[in-house]
């Protein structure tokens, strides 16, 4: 819980008609649906929780292993396990819309019609806000990459569910790019409200001993605190080039971390693998980024997005 | 199908912990046996099967925490016990580790071996149930709790216990106050020569419940001999796991009703839900 309330700057963020109570979020695919952490935290006190990768089918993911440790990281190679939309809507979204954040659901696929028909069935639940548009996944076959890294590609999807997908529209953008803005500038034009950056990135981990990849499927995504600096980058970059609200994330562990993401230019983050370190994490970081704020007399933390002196 | 246990994981509240070692025994070159207490407060409710994830300072190669079984949980002295193999750089770290250091825990993470036979339509009463528990190498850990809880319910447990060699088989003495327990080692040095499926009392006694935790080999050597015999038979398995709460999907074991995560629908299975 955050105490002395009163003392505390202002969090509050907008991403679209999106209302943040601050502006950290929880990255799909290492939250859960939210529930899985209630007991470690009051999770409505996070600014918006992003479940996980939701298709429009059943999904088993990749055969096991499916995760290998690196220095100051981790490569996963999940593929998008889940048990499709209509499973969600029944089943998952009675047990979480009554949780008083944001509820935002990450929505993949392989077709841009699977795009379409999960985004269209989500636009119709009232307590989920907005979507996440995951054009950037690296662990399935067609797993949204291919349309992630192709500006083409990217404002075909973006403009297809943007039709049928009527309130706040975020894009996760891939990292494994030649130049990222000039995806991110795509789905701000097929009419996205946010993008979201970074997805992990493409990565490989070995067993010497045994002459053997440690993943099922060779490579997979890297995230973590190791991935930081180049997503900070990233977000400067796509910053820069759009006018909509960047979201970043990747390695943030700490509200240091967090304040280096806002300064560079985004107007709020998410938290991913740190959760599996410490699962209470998120109440820390929105309290460590108040006692920033407070710290340098900022009263809002609208006044450091892209706050970064060149 | 859920595990006929499940519904009493549920209810059991998870938390982070900082633990403070008050015993640190090696009873083995590759082994620690870290003995626990919390300074502030009653130690949470767990169960047999369940395990802890601890959190790794000092190794500069380990990210994620590492997943510990519950060796044994003394409430009277607010202790939990845990046996850790060295397997990698995490749990050598977590070896070097002292008696007065603090270890961040998560806990207790994931369901329970089945304690209750209550509802057994069995023309025994529950408490004449035959139950077997076999354990292999670090497998022995959970073991031994599962034992304890078994015998306060008025059970009487019989242990099986497997290692490469006599100086291999820890926590012999706190088996043996328990129950019956007998041994397979692969050198003779220690009981009867071989493996535990190859231990005669398997086939001098019938068993109505069995339990096992080891090396996959020998639970799944273990699970073709119960399910030969049609005894119900549990196995708790290992995997690498990242969040311990169900929400990464890394630790996937392969089901017949899909993938499953070790560390939030077991680590506790009926080997005949498994894909063995």
């Amino acid at each position: 819980m955050i105490k002395n309330k009163r003392a505390m700057a202002d969090l509050n963020i907008n991403i679209g008609d999106l209302q943040l109570k601050n502006p950290v979020m929880t990255a799909s695919g290492t939250f859960g649906y939210g529930v899985e952490f209630a007991d470690f935290m009051d999770i409505s006190q996070i600014g918006g929780i992003i479940v996980k990768g939701t298709t429009r089918y059943h999904r088993e993911g990749n055969p096991y292993p499916r995760m290998a440790e690196t220095t100051s990281g981790m490569l996963n190679a999940v593929g998008l396990q889940n048990k499709g939309v209509e499973y969600f809507v029944e089943h998952i979204y009675p047990e979480i819309k009554n949780i008083q954040t944001n509820m935002i659901v990450n929505v993949s696929g392989s077709a841009v019609e699977d795009y379409v028909e999960t985004a269209a069935r989500i636009n119709e639940l009232e307590n989920i806000p907005a979507i996440e548009l995951n054009i950037s996944c690296p662990n399935v076959k067609q797993g949204g990459m291919a349309f992630g890294v192709s500006a083409c590609g990217a404002e075909e999807v973006v403009a297809a569910v943007r039709k049928v997908y009527h309130k706040t529209l975020i894009v996760k953008l891939s990292p494994n790019v030649t130049d990222i803005t000039e995806i991110a500038r795509a789905a701000e034009s097929a009419g996205a409200d946010s993008v979201s950056l970074i997805n992990t990135l493409l990565a490989m981990s070995i067993d010497a001993e045994r002459r053997k990849p440690l993943l099922s499927t060779v490579t997979g995504g890297m995230s973590g605190p190791a991935v930081k600096p180049i997503a900070l980058r990233m977000v400067w970059q796509v910053a820069k080039a759009v006018k909509i609200p960047v979201i970043g994330l990747g390695g943030i562990m700490n509200g240091r971390d967090a304040i280096e993401f806002l300064l560079a230019g985004a107007s709020a983050i998410q938290i991913g693998t740190a959760n599996f370190i410490d699962p209470a994490i998120c109440e820390k970081v929105i309290k460590e980024i108040d006692e920033y704020l407070t710290r340098h007399h900022y009263s809002s933390v609208r006044d450091i997005i892209g706050a970064l002196e060149v | 199908m859920r595990l006929e246990n499940d519904n009493k994981t549920s209810d059991m509240k998870k938390y982070i912990l900082d633990l403070k070692v008050t015993e640190k025994l090696t009873p083995h070159a590759n082994y620690v046996l870290l003995k626990l207490t919390d300074p502030n407060a009653p130690l949470p409710k767990m169960g047999p099967g369940q395990f802890a994830e601890l959190r790794v300072d000092g190794s500069k190669t380990t990210f994620l925490r590492r997943p510990i079984s519950i060796n044994k949980i003394d409430y009277a002295r607010n202790e939990i016990w845990l046996l850790i193999q060295f397997v990698g750089d995490g749990t050598r770290a977590l070896g070097n580790i002292q008696v007065g250091d603090i270890i961040n825990c998560v806990l207790p993470l994931g369901n329970t071996f089945t304690t209750d036979f209550s509802e057994v339509n069995d023309p025994k009463s529950s408490q004449d149930l035959s139950l077997l528990l076999v354990g292999g190498g670090v497998g022995i850990a959970p073991m031994l709790y599962l034992g304890t809880v078994l015998k306060e319910a008025g059970y009487k447990p019989v242990f099986l216990l497997g290692a490469r060699s006599a100086s291999d088989i820890l926590e012999l003495d706190e088996f043996a106050a328990l129950g019956e327990v007998f041994t397979t080692t692969e050198d003779a040095s220690h009981g009867e020569k071989g493996f535990v499926t190859q231990h005669s009392i398997l086939e001098k006694r019938s068993f109505d419940r069995v339990f096992c935790c080891g090396p996959k080999p020998m639970m799944q050597a273990v699970a073709r001999f119960a399910a030969t015999k049609n005894i119900p038979c549990e196995v708790s398995l290992e995997n690498k796991m990242a969040c311990g709460v169900g929400a990464c999907l890394c630790c996937v074991e392969d089901t017949k009703e899909g993938h499953k995560c070790v560390c939030s629908e077991g680590p506790v299975f009926l080997s005949a839900d498994l894909k063995w």
